[in-house]
């Protein structure tokens, strides 16, 4: 892990290195801005490894990407931060804070945030494959918060690079001067010399005022058993140090500075006082991330600044699902994985629940589909969880005959139909970056999903900003990925979210062999319910194995079956020859079948595998 | 249960080794097959004195323990490999070395794997002096393309041939091995052979479904993502020669006893049915599995098995033993019976496993009649996935 509680001492050169810089003038607050696979990661380890901070033995590949996740999605999924310093040819030292920032919409929130605690952004563009549709939605995020922006054009050591036509093209489509931009090549070191004096050179240097009231932008935060709460920060104006009361200004919570630091590649280096211009942690035995938002603002509780530092909101969790032990016994140890990630998470929700299918579990909330789907994979991985998930909904508003209204995230929790007098769902306002050849088939798209058609604008010749009004329902399953074929990847997409619009909306029941599986009801728009109902059905069809019986597989609204499909009985399975040699062979096969049954739900006298609850959320698009 | 023992004696040698088979076995050369023989003596005469155990008839203790050369031989089984290949002076130091130890008569059943075009008159005339009273012939396939795809060096003619040879030396006790479910195979093409090889009039037949076995070239092949897998029969085509081998082989007289055994009334397989109803077992030689009563272990698959450790060596609990004997039990048409359980667990079969009882009667893939559980028509097509239940 990046904290570790355990900070080994420092050598008299780390002590030099990190010595209050007081001289605003020589600190360059950064980060870097890639599409995937173009090489943030590897560019930013050299520039740690060059700018001398670490020994080759301390040089893990990849230092920015702690979570063995982050590293295998090749993705970033948490800001973080590192503190290097560079002597640079006009002989001064200087201070590199490279923040590092997650990369998809689901975190935009805090990819603004963590730009938003930067005075500038290196976009590093791969010289091979030129501007792809992810790094222009966070180039455009950095020139909003005034960032200053310098092309780094990477993988020049690659046979079939075009440096040149890659220049011509940042020139053209993000209207940056990109012809002397540095051509490098992170994977063998070559040229990053010139980024590092591009930094200095192009990068302005902070301002602030050191003396004014503290205000310090959280970018991140993380829970430590041993800290406790370590907030990640950048000093806008003001000083903190050890003692000092401190407020968040959002969330109105107090606690007293016990240590501020910067962040030394892989390990937290405590110092004095962090001031104006300075990125750094702070610890003060907070319990709970939840007191330090991202995007909130550390002030002085004694002489707190007037306002707060714009752009904070609170986070809500957008879409909710279940989640199962897949082992009933292990439902307190999900409890308490859930327990630890939200000490880390500010923006996951949990609730306990139960599934007549599934039985204990816990609805829970997140940013997005990713956001979910990186839980998922640290339950299971980190925590050693097998899980069960149902599919994903929306928060939907159902409005009773009584006037009550029902903020519904499980479809099992809908009321009878005959209590129910309208409903709404949410729909979010989404803007799609696409060039002109593509536009059609997004229309489509848009148009399959039920979004309102808002404006289409062209920011130049070839490319377009596509506006439309979507059902946050209908874009949380595959549109991202429905949009990146339909676009071959040249689409970037952002959204936020409108409000609630009254909508035709029904509860889907899927029947097993005549009982209705609770875990696998849903929320569908009427107009789609027959093709959803249809198509699930066919997909549980190929997920439920051949039993000793025959299985229907229903589809329904109410009491009116709108779909079926049956898995037939099974024909054979059974082991030609069993003697004396072969017993204990031939039970470990029959003891494998039956582990594998154990990984079964039952569902009435059916065995539904607990692949087919969440096969179901993946309904291929044709 | 009455207590008596088998004896299994494992002989790896073969002229060269068949493409479907997973068994320890292959081509060796004299020097390390005498080798094999002295070790094997030496381990039948070192382990006489192994004790097994039978559920106690008293209610002082739960088993009763007797050394194995004390008890009846009820069978012996010499099996491979290809036993027949293996010159008659190494098998008969062999058999007089098992006679020594352990209580052999005339009433045990004694049989020995033979593959056609490997048996001689002499050989045969050999092994009847020698006391062995049932031949099992690999014949496989009367079809001698399929013979040439499963890597057999014989053809139906040397197989008759050898039949007959057999009979002649006055063998009346004769089990054929076939293979069904072969690449290429139709239903109706198996039937046909089926009923060439009935003519014959066998007293004993083993049809098995052609199993896929890692680690052999047939693997490659026809494995879950070989390139000729698609010319493997279908599940249906392998339940319809299932099926019509039960009724062509009843109407000629041989009734099916266990999942893939038909025999002529009083012809059932000793041995086999020993192990499907838990009479302890010593097996000698490499790969060889031994079974006391209360646990099961298996020589190292190494012709210098003597100097390794065993494979397995499990000790059974008593729903170890409870499980075995319904999966086990549950392979002959016979089916478990309900008293006999009772007698050996002191338990009842319907309240140790009633869960999956009801559950497989309900479903039709169980039925009880006469104190007996046994599978249906239907349970024998899907034996695993109700065998599962009972672990």
């Amino acid at each position: 892990m990046f904290a570790g509680p355990f900070v080994p001492p420092l050598t008299s050169m780390e002590k030099q290195l990190f010595m209050t810089h007081s001289d605003m003038t020589k600190i360059r607050n950064f980060c870097i801005i890639a599409h995937i696979d173009h090489g943030k990661s590897t560019l930013a380890d050299r520039i740690i490894e060059m700018t001398g901070l670490l020994t080759a033995r301390e040089m893990q590949s990849q230092v920015l990407d702690n979570m063995d996740l982050e590293r295998e999605r090749g993705i970033t999924i948490k800001a973080q931060a590192v503190r290097t310093v560079y002597r640079a040819k006009d002989g001064n030292e200087y201070i590199f804070n490279l923040i590092d920032t997650p990369g998809h919409v689901d975190f935009n929130y805090e990819v603004s945030r963590s730009l938003a605690a930067c005075d500038g952004a290196i976009l590093v563009v791969d010289a091979a494959q030129g501007i792809e549709a992810q790094t222009l939605a966070n180039v455009y995020l950095a020139i909003d918060h005034d960032l200053e922006v310098f092309p780094v054009i990477n993988k020049i050591d690659l046979p079939s690079a075009e440096p040149e036509k890659v220049a011509q093209e940042i020139e053209d489509v993000i209207g940056i001067e990109a012809m002397d931009a540095p051509r490098i090549s992170a994977k063998t070191g070559e040229n990053v010399e010139d980024v590092l004096e591009a930094i200095v050179e192009r990068i302005p240097a902070p301002t602030g005022d050191p003396e004014a009231p503290l205000q310090a932008l959280i970018f991140d935060s993380l829970y430590d058993s041993y800290k406790g709460v370590i907030v990640f920060f950048r000093v806008k104006n003001g000083t903190v140090k050890p003692g000092m009361r401190i407020r968040m200004m959002a969330t109105g919570a107090e606690a007293d500075v016990v240590e501020t630091g910067y962040f030394g590649a892989g390990q937290f280096i405590p110092c004095e006082s962090l001031s104006a211009g300075e990125v750094g942690y702070l610890t003060a035995s907070i319990k709970n991330v939840q007191d330090t938002r991202v995007g909130d603002t550390v002030t002085g509780a004694k002489n707190p600044a007037a306002e707060a530092l714009p752009g904070y909101k609170k986070v809500l969790p957008m879409v909710y699902c279940g989640m199962y032990p897949a082992d009933g016994a292990h439902y307190q140890d999900l409890r308490d994985a859930l327990e630890k990630l939200k000490l880390n998470d500010a923006s996951l929700f949990y609730e306990p629940e139960t599934s007549l299918a599934l039985g204990f579990g816990f609805r829970c909330g997140f940013l997005g589909l990713l956001h979910l789907e990186i839980i998922e994979e640290r339950l299971e991985r980190e925590y050693d969880l097998d899980l069960v998930t149902t599919a994903p909904s929306v928060i939907y508003h159902v409005h009773k005959m009584n006037g009550e209204m029902i903020e519904l995230t499980n479809p099992s929790n809908l009321p009878d139909p005959s209590e129910i007098d309208y409903m709404e769902e949410p729909f979010v306002s989404a803007e799609i970056i696409v060039t002109s050849e593509f536009i059609g088939s997004i229309m489509d798209l848009c148009q399959d999903r039920r979004g309102v058609y808002q404006s289409i604008e062209y920011i130049e010749a070839g490319r377009a900003i596509l506006k439309y009004d979507l059902p946050l329902n209908e874009i949380i399953y595959d549109f991202y990925d429905a949009l990146k074929s339909r676009s071959r990847g040249y689409a970037s997409f952002d959204y936020e979210l409108k409000g609630y619009v009254k909508s035709e909306l029904v509860k889907l029941d899927i029947l097993v062999n005549h009982e209705e599986v609770d875990a696998l009801s849903f929320i569908v728009y009427a107009g789609n319910a027959y093709e959803r109902g249809r198509r699930m059905c066919e997909k549980l069809k190929d997920e439920i194995p051949r039993q000793l019986f025959e299985i229907p597989i229903q589809a329904a609204i109410g009491s009116k079956i709108i779909a079926r499909e049956t898995v037939k009985a099974m024909r054979k399975d059974v082991l030609a020859k069993c003697y004396g040699g072969d017993i204990t062979r031939k039970k470990k096969l029959l003891e494998k079948q039956k582990e594998g049954k154990k990984r079964m739900r039952m569902v009435g006298n059916v065995e539904i595998p607990q692949k087919a609850f969440m096969s179901v959320l993946k309904l291929d698009e044709n | 249960m009455k207590p008596e023992l088998e004896l299994y004696l494992h002989f790896p040698f073969c002229a060269r080794k068949c493409a479907y088979c997973d068994f320890f076995s292959g081509a060796f050369s004299d020097a390390e097959m005498h080798r094999y023989f002295e070790d094997l003596r030496a381990e039948i005469r070192a382990r006489k004195d192994t004790p097994l155990f039978f559920p106690s008839a008293s209610d002082s203790a739960s088993f009763d323990r007797f050394p194995a050369s004390s008890l009846p031989v009820r069978s012996v089984f010499i099996g491979g490999g290809t036993p027949s290949i293996v010159p008659i002076p190494e098998l008969e130091a062999t058999v007089d070395a098992l006679r020594e130890a352990y209580r052999i008569d005339p009433s045990s059943e004694f049989t020995i794997e033979a593959n056609p075009g490997t048996l001689t008159p002499s050989k045969l005339s050999a092994y009847r002096a020698l006391g062995v009273n049932r031949l099992s012939i690999g014949l496989q396939s009367p079809d001698d393309r399929m013979l040439q795809k499963l890597g057999r060096i014989h053809d139906f003619r040397t197989f008759l041939a050898s039949y007959e040879a057999a009979r002649r030396a006055g063998f009346d006790n004769i089990s054929i091995d076939l293979i069904s479910g072969l690449p290429g195979e139709m239903p109706d093409s198996f039937e046909k052979g089926l009923k060439t090889v009935l003519s014959l009039s066998p007293e004993h037949l083993s049809v098995y479904s052609l199993i896929i076995e890692e680690n052999t070239p047939f693997y490659a092949l026809y494995g879950p993502s070989g390139s000729r897998r698609s010319e493997l029969p279908d599940e249906e085509a392998d339940r319809l020669i299932y099926h019509r081998t039960g009724a062509l082989l009843e109407d000629a007289g041989l009734h099916r006893y266990e999942i893939s055994n038909y025999a002529r009334p009083g012809f059932e397989s000793r041995h086999n049915t020993g192990y499907w109803t838990g009479v302890p077992y010593l097996g000698f030689g490499a790969a060889a599995a031994s079974f006391t009563g209360v646990s099961r272990m298996k020589n190292a698959s190494s012709l210098s098995y003597r100097s390794l450790q065993p494979e397995e060596n499990e000790s059974l609990t008593t729903e170890d033993l409870m499980s075995e004997f319904m999966i086990l039990g549950l392979r002959m048409t016979a089916g478990v019976s309900e008293a006999e359980f009772e007698s050996r667990f002191r338990k009842k079969l319907r309240d140790a496993f009633s869960a999956a009882v009801s559950r497989h009667l309900a479903l039709g893939t169980l039925e009880a009649s006469g104190g007996f559980l046994r599978l249906t028509p239907y349970g024998l097509d899907v034996a695993n996935a109700v065998m599962a239940d009972f672990l």
